[in-house]
């Protein structure tokens, strides 16, 4: 990578933890020293031999990676590409990309001295992944989790207890993602001495949108290796966009190997609920303007006084008003394209993915699925497409069947 | 511009003490001061301008008005909750009512010598309406500074540069984490006060405090001949005594939000709590 990184002139955040404007941490002083640790920490740990080879061990041996890089013929055909590249997440151990980040975390964690871990989940994903970093490493686990997504993900409830973590119901705001996240950080700012906060997204003070995307370049940077492999050059790469871990993951080594003339079309799916026109949407980069919200300085759906607004999509992992600080500059760079996907458009392409190619894919990553047609048509027929499957659909089995797909 | 001139002469015309608005003057009385915290809007708008006036006929020395916002990070349940009530039963209330609420207090305080007012707001509320803008509004309304929970020093700089040429004060936090450079870097930059925060955690009443209280105050002090006020958790005149016996001023949040639907009740409250930080020292 790092021949081929001269060429790229893509920085990432400043010694502050700014994206050009976006980012740093706007935090209560009491967890400042905390960040701080956490970024020195850090910032050792990715220097030091010993850790990356525990961290990739168990990737490799426990997690399963690299993941598979799967060409889908019958989805391609569907939608009229030349082909579709899928980087199965999904196959992970707990089912996504969120086990990517969280051994990562909770191994600095313990470097860190901390036996105790907490995290915020919506999905329950990442609450299901920390739980289970937490259960290898043995630490103390709770989990904040509103308790609408409490209703909508009973399945990973029950797997986090089933882990040895607590779950802490959030009953605050829509009682969803946002709401355990605030949760999380003010049980945080308590607990700051023995607690470390193991944050799901590539969002929140800086150094977290760093390190959680450290924690997942795995995925872009075994695609690379991958696609090589086969001597495919992807026109496009896709992703879906919550706070944004997957996408960046995806995204950055790309942006770090290619110069701009010759980056593939970068593209991230956020959610548009049920339109931009209504207020049931999620869709931050389309709808929202700059401002601060957990610890951070991004586009943010918020009300012409400064709240932060409730955000809903069908999907409990992209129902976020915000969007991580590193996305909102490469918006803004015209580096990354990001498109609004509505929960309707997400169903067709959660159930053609079922039919075409027996894979039940997460609601999330439906989203960037949903914007393949719309990529044939700019692209053309024989456009090659690179999309990263974040996660598998169990999860999400009732949610769609409520929805009246399959049935 | 001229719209800040006019501004600049109406507040020339307005009361003296309001051409001095800073915050320092309420550590300025001999004794410890009693810092009195109060949700804007909260259970209604009328009902909060009442609280004001009370709380300042009851001995308080500061008042901090406490802007409603929905994602209130540094907060505790009964904090959370006013905020919640006051957004809802004023159909909408934010940082704009808020400075107005700040505004019509200082014009109309209902006493000759009423102590000055701060305002805490988290910075979105702020960054939303333009740094600027609520600057010279807080500044024309008489507001003496502003406390900003999220705004530590480090991202502080684009609000100095507005709040500094107008003399607005803004009050820095430290906590019982802060190392000897967080302390600095505090100390240097406050104006008006340094708050130092009881205890890790939101505000919200705690029925012991913690025993780092004292040692946080010494350590600050090395770094500040700025006044220091503790605050987060104290809930009763007896605490509000002990920490007036080490800092020089005592903040009350949640203890008093707690009874601010209850005017008389609140006002019985706040006068125990001014005798008892006001005995001390
Ligand atoms: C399967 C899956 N995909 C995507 C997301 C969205 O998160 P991010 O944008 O950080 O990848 C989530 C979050 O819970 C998820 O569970």
């Amino acid at each position: 990578m790092s021949e081929q990184a001269r060429e790229s002139s893509y920085r990432g955040a400043d010694s502050r933890g700014f994206f050009g404007p976006y980012g740093g941490a706007y935090v209560p002083e009491t967890v400042v020293p905390a960040l701080q640790e956490l970024e020195a920490a850090f910032a050792k740990s990715q220097t030091d031999p010993a850790f990356a080879e525990e961290y990739e061990t168990l990737l490799r041996d426990y997690v399963g990676r690299p993941s598979p890089l799967y060409r889908a013929d019958r989805l391609a055909e569907a939608v009229r590409l030349g082909a579709v590249y899928l980087k199965r997440e999904d196959l992970n151990h707990t089912g996504a990309h969120k086990i990517n980040n969280t051994i990562g975390q909770c191994l600095l964690a313990r470097r860190m001295g901390k036996k105790r871990v907490i995290a915020e989940t919506g999905a329950g994903q990442h609450g299901v992944a920390t739980a289970t970093a937490a259960a290898l490493l043995g630490q103390e686990c709770a989990v904040f989790m509103g308790v609408e997504d409490i209703r909508r993900q009973a399945l990973n409830v029950y797997k986090m207890r089933l882990l040895g973590a607590e779950v802490i119901p959030v009953d605050e705001g829509t009682g969803t993602l946002a709401d355990a996240v605030t949760a999380a950080m003010r049980h945080w700012v308590e607990r700051v001495r023995d607690t470390f906060y193991v944050l799901g997204s590539a969002l929140g003070p800086h150094p977290y949108p760093t390190i959680v995307r450290e924690f997942q370049r795995v995925i872009g940077d075994e695609a690379i290796v991958q696609l090589a492999e086969r001597g495919v050059r992807p026109d496009a790469i896709v992703a879906c966009v919550g706070g944004g871990s997957n996408a960046i993951g995806t995204f950055y080594p790309f942006l770090l190997a290619s110069s701009a003339e010759d980056l593939p079309l970068l593209v991230g799916a956020e959610a548009a609920g049920k339109g931009l026109d209504t207020s049931e949407t999620g869709a931050s980069i389309a709808l929202g303007d700059p401002g601060v919200m957990h610890g951070f300085f991004s586009y943010l759906l918020q009300d012409e006084r400064g709240n932060p607004l409730e955000a809903y999509s069908i999907s409990a992992g992209l129902d976020y008003p915000g969007i991580g600080p590193e996305h909102a500059y490469l918006h803004d760079e015209g580096l990354v394209r990001y498109v609004p996907v509505t929960d309707d458009e997400a169903l067709v392409a959660f159930e053609q993915l079922c039919r075409t190619e027996g894979i039940i894919p997460a609601i999330e990553s439906a989203h960037a699925l949903a914007l393949l047609p719309q990529l044939a048509e700019e692209l053309g027929p024989d456009a090659i497409v690179l999309l990263t499957v974040s996660g598998r659909g169990d999860k999400d089995v009732d949610v769609v069947r409520e929805a009246g797909i399959g049935e | 511009m001229s719209s800040a001139d006019d501004d600049r002469s109406a507040a020339r015309r307005g009361p003296s003490r309001s051409d001095t608005p800073g915050l320092s003057r309420a550590f300025a009385h001999g004794h410890p001061a009693l810092v009195v915290y109060l949700m804007a809007g909260y259970p209604d708008r009328g009902r909060s301008l009442e609280a004001l006036r009370e709380v300042a006929a009851a001995g308080a020395d500061l008042i901090e008005v406490g802007v409603p916002y929905s994602d209130a990070l540094a907060d505790g349940p009964v904090i959370v909750r006013a905020a919640n009530e006051s957004m809802r039963a004023n159909d909408g209330f934010g940082l704009t009512e808020a400075i107005e609420l700040a505004a019509q207090f200082v014009a109309d305080p209902g006493l000759d010598e009423p102590p000055p007012v701060a305002l805490m707001t988290y910075l979105n509320p702020i960054l939303r309406l333009g740094p600027e803008v609520i600057a010279e509004r807080m500044r024309a309304g008489g507001v003496g500074g502003v406390i900003i929970p999220d705004m530590p020093p480090d991202v502080a700089e684009e609000w100095l540069c507005v709040a500094r040429p107008r003399h607005l004060d803004t009050v820095f936090l430290v906590a019982p984490t802060s190392t000897p450079e967080r302390l600095s870097k505090a100390g240097e930059m406050s104006s008006g006060f340094v708050y130092a925060v009881s205890t890790t955690g939101v505000t919200g009443e705690r029925s012991e405090l913690s025993d780092e209280i004292e040692a946080l105050v010494g350590r600050v002090r090395a770094f500040t001949t700025l006044p220091v006020a503790v605050g987060f958790g104290v809930s009763t005149p007896k605490q509000a005594e002990a920490i007036a016996g080490i800092a020089d001023g005592v903040i009350v949040g949640s203890a008093i939000v707690k009874r601010q639907h209850d005017l008389e009740e609140m006002a019985i409250f706040v006068r125990a709590l001014a005798d008892a930080v006001h005995s001390t020292g």
